[in-house]
């Protein structure tokens, strides 16, 4: 029963989710299941999460298509895509139980499309030896939100919606609960809690263009820090490859990665199919190096080998590039996305009907006759909380992350559709653990410190202050974008990345002069005001992380360290907060046994 | 290029509110949403709205615009009328604030749905499916809870006293979707008619025209529905309904005659 005291709303559970997309629902399914008083806390509605924008599916070695496939061909892929600077237990418990938490979704009313024998078809997609992504049309994120959504509904659990949390409180070392604003009012929430699962998505709402919505602003990333846990691989961050680049309202918007898996091709300005000049050394034997074998491969698998428009999101982000760069781009800046002269246009209609109404509603552009103009959009984040693989908890007991939040499970870079089943494998494994580590508490449950209260509860009512400060919560947002995009983007320098952590002090001292107009009650300014503490915290770690790793890999390319380094192929960067200030560390990276390292030969 | 565009938006709260005038500056291809971010960081930082991804995907701007439910983010300036465009929150549920409205009614009849229950001859996923059998189901999963439906459907946008007793179009699909699921094993017809007032519906197929998943809200749930729940010669609206839409279609066989008592 809440409870009023002092100006705070409170409430009592065992474990509290932060964030209602796939891990957060799973999480707090799984926690509910394994009997702890469980509470799901999101910014939004409940429903409208990132996950709804996963476009492409879930890939789980089902073998429905393919008998060949199985976890160890989906682990050695998933480690190969992640440039091997993955975790490798949590890819190998990915690749494990991904199949289960796919039949789990059908069990609670999922309706996959299917194969013609009735089981849960699968499609292709890049860096996948097979057919691998169980899918619906796409929309799948959303098919898969909705179930989640109904089971949690149907099982009762408590949700928060529309509340944002902005600290989180500790008993010594232990996580003790969250504190936050339910956004409709303004009133504050506590939720004492000896267990709280971070399932915030990403940070990409700091780059100028980017498919990521407003709530993403790296909240659980800076909960985490500011509670005293690690961030690991905070450098990698993914440009997917095709984002909409006109009208200039909806550039960055994702165009979905099934175009190519369909068919789709990349042609610069000049009509030529240039990705048959990017094939890097690594994934030289396993992809087609001619225009014959590879529209050859999309009917006869067996016999030829991937096109490279299906190379791993990172090459083919920094081709894009390249092109464009070297003059051969499109108009507006990007270069060309054809199915349009490569598929009927039912097919592309019934494959891919969303993107059809997307370029159709937003862009005028009928993509069954005219190819779309794509460039590299801010998509994902590898980096986030460094967690053991097994539990999910972070170095601050009773705190875990899972999905984009947590860091490890993709290392470099992440294959498409190794999203969605990240979220529900350890979304499920951090609410089993969460639950697990409160039983295990049995009476020695943490306190919540009233000091610490009111400490959050200053910070939070800051921006309304007033007297001292006249910024505005949106032009520091803005320029904050700006910086991120320029200086820390697809291509960074040990010079641009100094002058974008001098920006960035910059508009950190700017952001403690915001002044917001209105009151408490659902006010967007002054919610992105205190969103702005947590990227600005967050876009700095990423700089700090990007300055300290001197090669190239995956989501982060030096041009001043163009190659990868076998010295940094053992090493992560951590990030910590050390008082007000970020520290930089390096940690070896654990080692895979033997059996699972053999997996990961060429040509295996 | 740019343009200046005259806004008329909504403000104001529970106890009340009126139409304020905005000029901002917009760009081609600019959406309504646009316009009330540029109003937002211009004019008024603290103007309520929801939005989330800007792709009509998450259902989350639903608002009227000169008069008409649409999503925000998915209706062009260049497509209106010129002239101020008018910005007013959905009318079937309680403002909170600006634009942002009370929509927990919709969360409540989500919670009275009963959830997917396998057939005991199929009881543990995997399940063999076929997608001729899963495609209509999945045409009403497309949802994404924009609302709109809800808001225009005449049952409950001016009659309050309807809510209790009435789920709305949303809600009428997602109990087909079920129904029509080739797996389920529940028979939901008797409770959808009596707790969930598919009765009142009249089938004006206003839900519908507004869906922008262009779900075809009445034709391949409703009606069907409704086929299921009684025979059709004690209802005359089916009948009527049924007419209209076969005219429509220019054939006899259509969604309407799938229900058991029709094959
Ligand atoms: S067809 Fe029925 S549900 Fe749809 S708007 Fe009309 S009365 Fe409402
Ligand atoms: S059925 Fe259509 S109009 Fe109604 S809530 Fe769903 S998407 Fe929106
Ligand atoms: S912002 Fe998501 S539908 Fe408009």
């Amino acid at each position: 029963m809440p409870e009023d005291s002092g100006g705070y709303e409170s409430h009592h559970y065992d474990v509290v989710v932060i964030g209602a997309g796939g891990a957060g629902l799973r999480a707090a399914i799984a926690a509910h299941d394994a009997g702890a008083r469980t509470a799901l806390v999101c910014k939004s509605l409940l429903g409208k999460a990132h996950t709804v924008m996963a476009e492409g599916g879930i890939a789980a070695a089902l073998g429905n298509l393919w008998p060949e496939d199985n976890w160890q061909v989906h682990f050695r892929d998933t480690m190969r895509g992640g440039k091997l600077l993955n975790n490798w237990r949590m890819a190998e418990l990915h690749a494990k139980e991904a199949p289960q938490r796919v039949y789990e979704l059908e069990q609670w009313g999922a309706l996959f499309d299917r194969t013609p024998d009735g089981k849960i078809s699968q499609r292709d997609f890049g860096g996948h030896r097979y057919a691998r992504l169980a899918h619906v049309g796409d929309r799948t994120g959303l098919e898969m939100i909705r179930t989640l959504q109904q089971r949690a509904v149907a099982l009762g659990i408590d949700v928060f919606m529309e509340l944002t949390i902005t600290d989180l409180l500790k008993d010594g070392a232990r996580v003790a609960g969250a504190f936050g604003y339910w956004r409709e009012s303004g009133r504050f929430v506590v939720f004492e809690a000896p267990a709280v699962v971070l399932a915030t998505g990403g940070i990409g709402k700091s780059w100028r263009v980017t498919s990521n919505s407003w709530e993403y602003t790296g909240d659980g990333h800076a909960l985490a820090l500011r509670a005293g846990a690690t961030l690991i691989n905070m450098e990698f961050v993914q440009f997917h490859p095709t984002g909409m680049v006109w009208p200039p309202a909806v550039k960055g918007l994702l165009v979905t990665e099934s175009v190519r898996g369909d068919g789709g091709v990349l042609l610069n300005s000049q009509g030529k199919r240039f990705m048959f000049d990017y094939i890097p050394e690594f994934f030289k034997a396993e992809t087609a190096d001619t225009v014959e074998e590879a529209d050859a491969w999309y009917t006869d698998k067996r016999n030829n080998r991937r096109p490279p428009e299906l190379l791993p999101r990172d090459e083919v982000a920094r081709a894009i590039n390249s092109e464009v760069k070297s003059g051969r781009g499109s108009p507006h800046g990007g270069v060309y996305l054809d199915i349009a002269s490569r598929r009927s246009p039912e097919f592309i209609k019934r494959r891919l009907p969303s993107m059809y109404h997307q370029f159709m509603e937003l862009a005028g552009v009928d993509i069954t006759k005219e190819p779309m103009e794509i460039a590299p959009t801010c998509h994902y984040v590898m980096g986030g909380v460094e967690v053991d693989p097994d539990t999910q908890m972070s170095v601050v007991p009773g705190l875990f992350a899972a999905g984009e939040v947590a860091g490890g499970m993709h290392g470099a870079n992440r294959l498409g559709g190794n999203s969605l089943s990240d979220l529900l494998v350890f979304g499920k494994r951090a609410g089993d653990h969460a639950a697990s580590y409160v039983q295990a508490l049995g009476h020695q449950r943490p306190q919540v410190d009233a000091q610490a209260l009111s400490a959050a509860s200053e910070v939070a009512l800051a921006p309304f202050a007033g007297g001292h400060g006249s910024e505005n919560p949106y032009g520091v947002h803005q320029d904050l974008q700006v910086v991120m995009q320029d200086l820390v983007g697809i291509i960074r320098t040990e010079h641009e990345l100094k002058e974008a952590l001098d920006k960035l002090s910059g508009l950190r001292a700017r952001s403690g002069a915001l002044a917001v107009e209105g009151n408490r009650q659902y006010n967007p300014g002054w919610h992105l005001a205190l969103d702005l503490r947590n990227m600005l915290l967050v876009s700095e770690s990423v700089a700090r992380a990007a300055l300290e790793r001197q090669e190239s890999r995956g989501g982060h390319t030096r041009d001043d360290y163009p190659m990868s380094d076998p010295y940094w192929g053992t090493q992560n960067v951590v990030v910590k907060l050390d008082g007000h200030d970020l520290r930089v560390e390096r940690q070896p990276l654990p080692k895979p046994p033997p059996e699972l390292a053999q997996l990961l030969e060429e040509g295996h | 290029m740019s343009r200046e565009l005259l806004l008329r938006i909504w403000r104001g709260d529970a106890s009340g509110g009126d139409l304020v005038d905005f000029v901002v500056p917009v760009e081609e291809g600019e959406v309504v949403l646009d316009a009330v971010h540029k109003t937002q960081a211009l004019h008024a930082g603290d103007l309520a709205v929801r939005w989330n991804f800007k792709a009509g995907k998450c259902g989350s701007c639903s608002a009227e615009i000169n008069g008409h439910p649409r999503l925000m983010c998915m209706t062009r300036l260049s497509s209106l009328p010129s002239g101020p465009v008018t910005i007013t929150p959905l009318r079937t549920f309680p403002v909170i604030r600006d634009l942002v409205t009370d929509v927990s009614f919709n969360y409540e009849k989500a919670r009275q749905v009963p959830a997917f229950s396998p057939r005991p001859e199929q009881p543990v996923a995997p399940f063999i499916m076929y997608q001729q059998d899963v495609e209509r189901s999945q045409e009403f999963r497309k949802c994404i809870e924009c609302w709109l439906c809800q808001d225009v459907c005449h049952v409950i946008r001016d009659h309050e006293e309807n809510k209790p007793h009435y789920s709305g179009p949303r809600f009428f699909i997602r109990w087909a979707e079920l129904d029509m699921h080739p797996n389920d094993g529940l028979d939901r017809k008797e409770a959808l008619q009596d707790t969930q007032g598919l009765g009142y519906c009249n089938v004006t197929k206003c839900c519908t025209e507004v869906c922008p998943e262009g779900i075809k809200i009445t034709d391949n749930a409703i009606i069907p529905m409704k086929e299921r729940v009684v025979d059709a010669k004690y209802d005359p609206l089916v009948r009527f309904a049924r007419r209209r839409l076969r005219r429509a279609r220019g054939t006899a066989s259509s969604a309407t005659s799938q229900g058991p008592g029709h094959g």
